[in-house]
C-alpha cells in the first residue's frame, strides 16, 4: 500500500509535467517571440501582395534603374552600391548587439554599454541612409501615388504600385528601425542606471536584442524582393 | 540537484554565443551578401546566368541568411524543442500564403494579356 502512495506522490519532472516553463525560457522572451511571430505575418502579408502585383503585372521597373545613385556622391551608374552599404550597417548593428547580449551573459556593464551605443549608432546611420534614398527617389518622381513621367514600361499601374509598396514596405521597415533605437535606448539608460546589476541578470538586452534581430532579418527579405529580383 | 540543473543551461548557452562564433556568423552573412553582389553585378549582365536560375539563387541564398540570423543571432537553434518547434511550424501559413497569393498573381497576368 505504501508504495501505492508513494508513486502517485512521485514528482514528474519532465518538460509538460507542470511547475515550470515547457520553453524553458522566461515568461517576456516568450512574449516577445509571439510578436516577432505576428510581426513576421505583417511583413509577410505585405512582402507577398507585393509579389502577387509583380506576377500580375506586364510591366515593373527594373531596381538595377531605380536604385542607381550614391546619394550626394554619384546620380546614376552604381546600381545596389548605396543599399549595400545599408544592408552592411544593419548587419554589423545586429553582430553588435549579439556582443552586447553576449557582454550580458558575463555581467560586464562597461562592455554592455558600448556594445549598446555601436548598435544605436548603427541603428540611426541606416535611417539616415534611409532618409537620403527616400529623398532621392522623391525628387526623381516616385512616392505614394505617383512615378517618373520618363517611365517608359507599358503598365502604368505595375509603376505605380511599385512606388506604392516601395515606400508602404520600406517605410513600415523604417518604422520598426526607429521603434528599435527608441528601445535601445531605454535600455541604454537602464544598463547606465544599473538596474540590471541590481536585478543580477541582462535579460532584458536579450529581449530588445530578439527585436533588433527581427528587424534585421526583414531588411534581408526587403534586400533580395526589391533590389535583387 | 537543482542548482545544477540551471548551471548546465546557462553552461549551453554560453556555448552557442561565444564571440568567436559571433564573428563566425557575421562573415558567413557578409559572404553570402557579397555572392548575392557578384551575381547581380556580374553574373547576370555578363549573361553567365539568366533572370529565372539568378531569382532562384537569390531567394535560397536569403534562407540561408535568414537561417544564421534566426539560429544563431537570435539563439533559436540553442532553445528547448518545443519552442523551436512552436516557432517555426507556425510559418507554414506563410508557405501557404505565397503559394495562394502567387498563383493568383500569374493568373491575372494570363487573364490582362
Amino acid at each position: 500500500m505504501s508504495t501505492t502512495v508513494s508513486k502517485l506522490d512521485e514528482i514528474k519532472t519532465d518538460a509538460w509535467s507542470g511547475g515550470k516553463s515547457p520553453f524553458g525560457v522566461e515568461y517576456g522572451k516568450l512574449m516577445m517571440w509571439f510578436f516577432l511571430l505576428s510581426d513576421a505575418f505583417t511583413f509577410s502579408s505585405l512582402l507577398i501582395f507585393y509579389g502577387a502585383q509583380r506576377f500580375s503585372k506586364l510591366t515593373w521597373p527594373d531596381p538595377d534603374i531605380v536604385f542607381q545613385s550614391i546619394p550626394g556622391v554619384a546620380d546614376h551608374g552604381y546600381p545596389l552600391v548605396f543599399v549595400g552599404i545599408m544592408t552592411f550597417i544593419l548587419i554589423m548593428s545586429s553582430v553588435t548587439m549579439v556582443l552586447a547580449v553576449e557582454a550580458g551573459h558575463r555581467n560586464a556593464k562597461k562592455e554592455v554599454v558600448w556594445w549598446m551605443i555601436a548598435t544605436i549608432i548603427g541603428g540611426l546611420m541606416f535611417l539616415g541612409c534611409q532618409a537620403l534614398e527616400w529623398t532621392h527617389l522623391h525628387h526623381e518622381g516616385y512616392w505614394w501615388g505617383s512615378f517618373p513621367a520618363s517611365y517608359t514600361g507599358v503598365d502604368t499601374i505595375g509603376a505605380l504600385q511599385f512606388a506604392n509598396l516601395f515606400f508602404t514596405i520600406t517605410g513600415f521597415h523604417g518604422f520598426h528601425v526607429f521603434t528599435g533605437v527608441i528601445t535601445n535606448i531605454v535600455i541604454l539608460i537602464m544598463v547606465l542606471n544599473n538596474v540590471f546589476q541590481k536585478r543580477g541578470s541582462y535579460l532584458m538586452v536579450e529581449k530588445v536584442g530578439l527585436y533588433w534581430h527581427f528587424v534585421d532579418l526583414v531588411w534581408v527579405f526587403v534586400f533580395t524582393f526589391f533590389y535583387l529580383v | 540537484m537543482s542548482a545544477e540543473h540551471t548551471h548546465n543551461e546557462h553552461a549551453i548557452e554560453h556555448e552557442g554565443m561565444s564571440k568567436k562564433k559571433i564573428w563566425l556568423v557575421f562573415f558567413y552573412l557578409l559572404g553570402i551578401t557579397a555572392l548575392e553582389f557578384f551575381i547581380a553585378l556580374y553574373m547576370i549582365p555578363k549573361g553567365l546566368l539568366g533572370h529565372g536560375p539568378g531569382n532562384f539563387i537569390y531567394v535560397v541564398l536569403t534562407l540561408a541568411k535568414a537561417f544564421y540570423i534566426v539560429a544563431y543571432f537570435m539563439h533559436l537553434k540553442f532553445e528547448k524543442f518545443a519552442l523551436k518547434t512552436g516557432i517555426l511550424v507556425s510559418l507554414v501559413f506563410i508557405v501557404y500564403f505565397i503559394i495562394l497569393l502567387l498563383t493568383e498573381g500569374s493568373y491575372l497576368y494570363l487573364h490582362m494579356n
